[in-house]
C-alpha cells in the first residue's frame, strides 16, 4: 500500500472504472463528493486498455481485473465495447471472471423529478449467470431453432441466498420471488423451491411468490405492494428496466454486482452518451448513487446515508438539474450542489 | 340502420365455457347482456375445470363444429405435473394468434393518456413448448423453440390485422442481442412479412427497454407482435397502465377457430372473496364478447355491446373494486343493460 493522504486502518481501497465517453466526467464527480464527505476511500484507478490482453482476450487487462478481486469492491462507469470480432465485451469479461452472479438495483422515486409513479422504493435482484442467457442455442432443422434455458440449484440457492441477506441488511421486510412456474414447472419450480428453501431459515422476513406477468401489471398498478423481489435472469432484466421506467429511466437508476467472495462492482447502467461527453453536460446521479450502494456494501451506511440524502435534496431543490432532468447546470455545478448539501 | 340478409336472424352456436372462479360470474354477465340486446347467438355449454387433467372431447368437438367459443378462465396449478387446460385449448385448436387490446376508457383516469395498445402474440411455442427435463439432480433446462413458421404466420397475421384495423405502426419485441439464433429467426421473419405491407411502418425493440418505454410513454406504440413469453408480459403491462385486465379485451384465434376470453391474465379465476362476494369485473369480457360478435359478422350488435359498456365507463357510477368503485358483477351488468340502445 503507497503511502496516501490517510494513515487511519480503516481506509479501504477501491477499483475505478472511469470508463468512456462521459464516463471520466461523472467519475470525476463522485471522487469530489467522496473528498467533501471524507469517505475513508483510496481509488485505485484503471482505464481501459487499448489493445486486447491475451490473459483476459478482452480490452479489460488482467492488471484491472486483479484490481477488483484484490480489493474486492470496485465502481464502474459506462464503457463501450469495441466493435469487432475475437474478443470478449467487456461487461461479459467482468460478469465471468469476477463471478458477478447478483444484479441489484434499487428503485427509488426521486422527489423533485415528476413521473407518473410515486412513492417507488424497490429493490429488484436478478441472477445473472444462468437462465435464458445461457448462449446454448443451435438449429434443429432449416426454420426450426431451439434456445436452452438453464436453472441450477447452486445458482439459484446462491442469489436467493443474497436477496434475504440483503433484505436483512438493510431493513427490508420482504422479499417476492417472480416465476413463471405455471408454465415452466421444471426451471421456474426449481428456482422457486431454492427461494422456499432460504425462505425457512429467514422467518422474519415476509416471503411470497409472485407470477411474472400478473408482477408486470401490479408493478405499474401500484409498485408500493413491492419490497425486494429476487428473480431468474430474464425476468429480472425486464423487471428492472420496468422499474427503473417508472422512476424516471436509466439515468437515475443505480446497480450494483455481487461477485464470489462477498466481491461487488457498483456500475451505473446508462450509456456512454457520446453525444455530449466532454461538455461538462452528463448527470452524474446514477454512478454517485451506484457509489453509495458501494458504501452500504461496505457498511458505511453513515456516508452513504449523508451522500444519497444530499443527492435527493439537490434534486428536490431544482436549482442546479442538468439538461437531462431539465435544468441548466452543468455537471460541476450540480457536483457543487451536492457537497454543498453534505 | 342495419339491413340484415334474410336469415341472419337465425342464431348461431357458440360453445360456453365457464370455468373457475370469477369465470361463471363474468360469463353469465354475458349471457345476460347477450340475451337483453336479442343477440343472433346462442350458447353450448360445457363445464370445465382447470383441474382436469385434459379439456373433455365433447367440448373440443364442440368449439371445432361451431369455430366461436367464450370462456372465463381455467385455474392453473402452480408446479406439479398438469399443464394448464388454458394453453392446452390453444394448442390443440391452434390458435396462434393471441389479441389484447389495451386502451384508456373514456371517463377512467389512468397514469398515462392515450394509450392504445393492441398486443398479437405468438401462442403455440417459445418458452411454452412445455419441453423441459432434468439433466443431473439440481441442474433443469427448458427448450425455448422458434420456428420459421410459427413466427412468419404471426407476423403475417399481425400486418393483416394493421391493414385491416387502419393501423400505422408494428412494433417487432425480441431480445435477439442475447438469443440470437431464436430471436434472431423471429425478427427476421417479421422482416421479410413488413416488405409486403409498405403502408405499414415497421420497428423493432428490444423486450427489457420496451417494458420501460411502455410506462414512460405508452403513447409511442401501436401494433405490437412478440414471441410467447415476451407477449405474455408486455400484454400484463400494458393492460396494467390503461385500467387494468378488468377491462381488457381480448382473445384467440387460429385459421379455423377462434376462442374468446378476457384479454390480460385469461387464466385469471380471481380469489376466494371476489367470487363469494359476486364482485368480480365484467368489463373485460363483455368488451370480448363484443369482439366475437364482430368477429361473427355482427357488427351492429358488437357497437350496441361496445356503446353500452363505455357509456357505463364514462358514468362512472357502476364500478368494481379494482376500478374504485364498490359495485357488484350483477350490478355492472343491469347498468349495462339499462343502457343498450
Ligand atoms: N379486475 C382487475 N383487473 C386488474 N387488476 C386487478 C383487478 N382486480 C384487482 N386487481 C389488482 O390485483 C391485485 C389484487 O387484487 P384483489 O382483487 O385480490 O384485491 P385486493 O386488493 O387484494 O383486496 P382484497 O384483499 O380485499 O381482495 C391488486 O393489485 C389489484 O389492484
Ligand atoms: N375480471 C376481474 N375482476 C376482478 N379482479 C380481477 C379480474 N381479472 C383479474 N383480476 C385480478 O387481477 C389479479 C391478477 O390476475 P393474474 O395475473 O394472477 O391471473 P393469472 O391466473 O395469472 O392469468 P394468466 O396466467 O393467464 O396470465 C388477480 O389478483 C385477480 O384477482
Ligand atoms: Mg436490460
Ligand atoms: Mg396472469
Amino acid at each position: 500500500r503507497c503511502l496516501g493522504t490517510s494513515t487511519k486502518d480503516t481506509v479501504v481501497r477501491a477499483t475505478l472504472f472511469p470508463g468512456d465517453g462521459i464516463g471520466p466526467e461523472i467519475a470525476s464527480s463522485v471522487k469530489q463528493v467522496f473528498k467533501a464527505a471524507e469517505v475513508p476511500i483510496e481509488w485505485e484507478e484503471h482505464s481501459i486498455g487499448t489493445s486486447v490482453d491475451p490473459q483476459t482476450n478482452s480490452f479489460v487487462t488482467f492488471d484491472s481485473m486483479e484490481s477488483v478481486r484484490k480489493n474486492g469492491i470496485g465502481l464502474k462507469g459506462p464503457m463501450t465495447t469495441p466493435i469487432g470480432k475475437g474478443f470478449r465485451s467487456l461487461n461479459l469479461t467482468l460478469r465471468k471472471s469476477l463471478g458477478l452472479y447478483a444484479n441489484v438495483r434499487p428503485c427509488l422515486s426521486i422527489p423533485g423529478y415528476k413521473t407518473p409513479y410515486d412513492n417507488v422504493d424497490l429493490v429488484t435482484i436478478r441472477e445473472n449467470t444462468e437462465g435464458e442467457y445461457s448462449g446454448l442455442e443451435h438449429q434443429v432443422v432449416k426454420g426450426v431453432v431451439e434456445s436452452l434455458k438453464i436453472i441450477t440449484r447452486h445458482a439459484s440457492l446462491r442469489v436467493a441466498d443474497y436477496a434475504f441477506q440483503y433484505a436483512r441488511s438493510n431493513g427490508r421486510k420482504r422479499v417476492s420471488a417472480i416465476h413463471k412456474a405455471n408454465i415452466m414447472k421444471k426451471t421456474d419450480g426449481l428456482f422457486l423451491q431454492c427461494c422456499r428453501e432460504v425462505a425457512e431459515k429467514h422467518p422474519d422476513i415476509v416471503y411470497e411468490e409472485v407470477i411474472i406477468d400478473n408482477c408486470c401489471m401490479m408493478l405499474v398498478k401500484n409498485p408500493s405492494l413491492f419490497d425486494v423481489l429476487v428473480m431468474p435472469n430474464l425476468y429480472g432484466d425486464i423487471i428492472s428496466d420496468l422499474c427503473a421506467g417508472l422512476i424516471g429511466g436509466l439515468g437515475l437508476t443505480p446497480s450494483c454486482n455481487i461477485g464470489d467472495n462477498g466481491l461487488a462492482l457498483a456500475e451505473a447502467v446508462h450509456g456512454t452518451a457520446p453525444d455530449i461527453a466532454g461538455k461538462n453536460k452528463a448527470n452524474p446521479t446514477a454512478l454517485l448513487l451506484s457509489s453509495v450502494m458501494m458504501l452500504r456494501h461496505l457498511g458505511m451506511v453513515e456516508k452513504a446515508d449523508r451522500i444519497q440524502k444530499a443527492i435527493l435534496k439537490t434534486i428536490e431543490e431544482g436549482k442546479y438539474l442538468t439538461g437531462d432532468l431539465g435544468g441548466k447546470a452543468s455537471t460541476t455545478e450540480y457536483t457543487m450542489a451536492v457537497c454543498e448539501h453534505l | 340502420t342495419y339491413m340484415p340478409r334474410p336469415g341472419d336472424g337465425a342464431p348461431r352456436a357458440v360453445t360456453l365455457i365457464p370455468g373457475d372462479g370469477i369465470g361463471p360470474l363474468v360469463t353469465d354477465a354475458v349471457v345476460q347482456v347477450m340475451k337483453a340486446m336479442h343477440a343472433p347467438i346462442y350458447f353450448e355449454e360445457f363445464e370445465v375445470s382447470g383441474k382436469m387433467d385434459k379439456i373433455p372431447d365433447v367440448v373440443m368437438d364442440s368449439i371445432r363444429k361451431n369455430k366461436v367459443c367464450l370462456k372465463g378462465g381455467l385455474a392453473t396449478p402452480v408446479g406439479g405435473g398438469v399443464s394448464s387446460l388454458n394453453v392446452q385449448l390453444r394448442k390443440e385448436l391452434d390458435l396462434f394468434a393471441s389479441l389484447v387490446h389495451c386502451f384508456n376508457l373514456p371517463g377512467l383516469p389512468t397514469r398515462h393518456d392515450n394509450v392504445d395498445i393492441v398486443v398479437i402474440r405468438e401462442n403455440t411455442e417459445g418458452e411454452y413448448s412445455g419441453l423441459e427435463h432434468e439433466v443431473i439432480p439440481g441442474v433443469v433446462e427448458s427448450l425455448k423453440v422458434i420456428t420459421k413458421f410459427c413466427s412468419e404466420r404471426i407476423a403475417k397475421y399481425a400486418f393483416e390485422y394493421a391493414y385491416l384495423n387502419n393501423r400505422k405502426l408494428i412494433t417487432a419485441v425480441h431480445k435477439a442481442n442475447i438469443m440470437k439464433l431464436a430471436d434472431g429467426l423471429f425478427l427476421e421473419s417479421c422482416r421479410e412479412i413488413a416488405k409486403k405491407y409498405p403502408g405499414i411502418e415497421y420497428n423493432e425493440i428490444i423486450v427489457d427497454n420496451c417494458c420501460m418505454q411502455l410506462v414512460a410513454r405508452p403513447e409511442q406504440f401501436d401494433v405490437m407482435v412478440t414471441p410467447n413469453l415476451y407477449g405474455n408480459l408486455v400484454a400484463n403491462t400494458a393492460a396494467g397502465i390503461a385500467g387494468g385486465t378488468g377491462v381488457m379485451p381480448g382473445g384467440n384465434v387460429g385459421a379455423e377457430h377462434a376462442v374468446f376470453e378476457q384479454g390480460a391474465s385469461a387464466g385469471n379465476v380471481g380469489n376466494e372473496k371476489l367470487v363469494k362476494e359476486k364482485r368480480a369485473n365484467p368489463i373485460a369480457l363483455l368488451l370480448s364478447s363484443s369482439m366475437l360478435l364482430r368477429h361473427l359478422q355482427f357488427p351492429a350488435f358488437a357497437d350496441r355491446l361496445e356503446q353500452a359498456v363505455m357509456g357505463v365507463i364514462k358514468e362512472g357510477v357502476h364500478r368494481t373494486k379494482d376500478l374504485g368503485g364498490t359495485s357488484t358483477t350483477q350490478e355492472v351488468v343491469d347498468a349495462v343493460i339499462a343502457k343498450l340502445g
